[in-house]
């Protein structure tokens, strides 16, 4: 009880938690926005709201970064994500830590059960090696779109830019790697419907592209689409499995607490 | 396991620079195209994380995710091609004894201290603080090999660590191995245009994967051959 550890400032931290987490509820639905396949979104989810991805026709690709709306040099870490919970790919239980220690959201719900981390986006250049050219001119609004070029234009609207792009989320995506670190795109999981659950535990900038992922084998440009849904979840409750699944998210959800204290 | 080891003819009484570089300290340098960067690993398994960038402009830099994507692999060895943001060649790794460098595991931090080991820890020595003090002082440093660019925190991204073994496993877990370097291994890298190079010694006491111990490296620059 005395114990004087750096670690006993934990309950005085954990004041802002709700007892418990909240499940999906229609009649918590903030609004919902379709994006095509291809297409690029950002905006802002606040803490407290939960943003359900879900994979309409089962072959989706959504390419996401995130910076704490407040402070947007605080950005999604990967490393620092991936180092904290022993896991190269992220799924229900698991967080995305920012670069300051705190969770920025927690998956808090999928269908889906893997999330590439390391692959990152076609530019450009990889989107014409592989699909070949199909300009606006010719294609209007079926122009085949690139994740880097999404980002970028997403990032733009908000001041950002090339220097923000890091190493980002793929979601619906899963690749796998063999003993020797050679990465393989594995697409035996995918179901049309399968979602996705973010729960924003802080104040979050959320820069998206719906392009194909870097490593899909597929020959033919055909991405998928995405429906996004929020709604009103609240934070992270105490008996959350994303606060629990290890001791270092329990420290995470703390540093993040404290933020809004 | 590692890829073939390619040993360097190179040697180390004709370096233009010669570099003792301890735990816990940074380094900022300019290479020029063709230069080669040697790293040697004095004492076995420490961390070398390192990042790169164009040295007249540096939001090219290095690109973890180009780089995967240009070998479909996870691991850098001999033969590798760093990829920078542009899609571009940064340098290739010309010489490698140690078989195996890590891309994942990205730089300590205090704050990913508090997370990882105890709240308690973010007062201990990090890479981030290394690589932040480094940019903010260095930088017109005139031991630095030439002008250099201006960097802040945005230019901070997922790192190398060289001589670290972090592999994934087919079901997706993230581990922390052994190391397989050992004292005198070392990576060589030719730079295929200027580059800034920004290396922390690593001074993370809490990880086994460096025995506890962080220890010196060994920086050698060669010129282009004439």
């Amino acid at each position: 009880m005395n114990d004087p550890s750096a670690d006993t400032v934990f309950p005085l931290a954990r004041a802002a938690m709700p007892a418990r987490s909240a499940g999906f509820d229609p009649g918590l639905v903030l609004w919902h926005e379709p994006v095509p396949g291809g297409g690029s979104w950002s905006g802002l989810l606040r803490r407290g709201n939960t943003l359900r991805l879900t994979d309409v026709n089962g072959r989706a690709n959504v390419a996401m970064l995130l910076f704490n709306a407040d402070e947007r040099t605080e950005r999604y870490n990967m490393p620092d994500t991936l180092k904290a919970q022993h896991t190269a790919f992220l799924t229900r239980g698991h967080v995305c830590y920012s670069d300051m220690g705190r969770v920025l959201c927690s998956v808090a719900d999928d269908s889906c059960g893997w999330h590439d981390t390391v692959c990152g986006v076609l530019d450009a250049a990889g989107l014409q090696a592989r699909y070949g050219q199909a300009r606006y001119q010719e294609h209007r609004n079926a122009m085949q779109r690139n994740g880097l070029d999404g980002l970028l234009v997403e990032l733009g609207k908000w001041g950002l830019g090339a220097r923000d792009v890091v190493a980002n989320l793929n979601l619906f995506s899963k690749v796998v790697t063999d003993a020797e670190g050679g990465l393989h795109f594995d697409s035996t999981h995918r179901r049309p419907g399968q979602h996705v659950d973010l729960r924003f535990e802080m104040n979050v900038l959320v820069v998206m592209s719906a392009a194909p992922h870097p490593l899909d084998p597929a020959t033919v440009y055909a991405p998928g689409d995405v429906t996004l849904t929020a709604w009103r979840s609240g934070t992270a409750g105490a008996d959350d499995p994303c606060r629990l699944s290890c001791p270092e998210n329990g420290r995470g959800f703390v540093n993040t607490e404290r933020y809004f204290l | 396991m590692p890829t073939a080891l390619v040993e360097s003819r190179l040697d180390p009484a004709r370096a233009v620079v010669d570099v003792h570089l301890p735990a816990g300290e940074p380094w900022l340098h300019r290479l020029r195209s063709g230069q080669v960067l040697r790293i040697t690993d004095l004492h076995g398994n420490q961390a070398v994380d390192t990042l790169f960038y164009n040295a007249d402009d540096a939001e090219e830099r290095y690109s973890l995710t180009h780089t995967l994507q240009a070998q479909r692999a996870l691991y850098l060895a001999a033969g590798t091609r760093l990829m920078s943001s542009r899609g571009r060649t940064l340098l290739t790794i010309v010489a490698d004894t140690c078989g195996r460098h890590d891309t994942l595991g990205g730089a300590c931090s205090c704050e990913s201290n508090t997370v990882r080991y105890a709240l308690g820890k973010r007062y201990m020595h990090s890479c981030r603080n290394s690589f932040l003090l480094a940019i903010a002082r260095d930088a017109a440093s005139d031991a630095a090999g030439g002008a250099l660019p201006r960097l802040d925190k945005r230019d901070v991204v997922s790192n190398i660590n060289f001589f670290m073994n972090v592999p994934v496993t087919p079901e997706g877990k993230l581990t922390f191995e052994d190391g397989i370097s050992a004292p005198g291994k070392y990576v060589e890298l030719r730079a295929e245009m200027d580059v800034a190079v920004l290396i922390s010694n690593c001074p993370q006491l809490n990880n086994p994967c460096n025995g506890y111990d962080p220890t010196p490296v060994r920086l050698l620059v060669w010129d282009a051959p004439g």
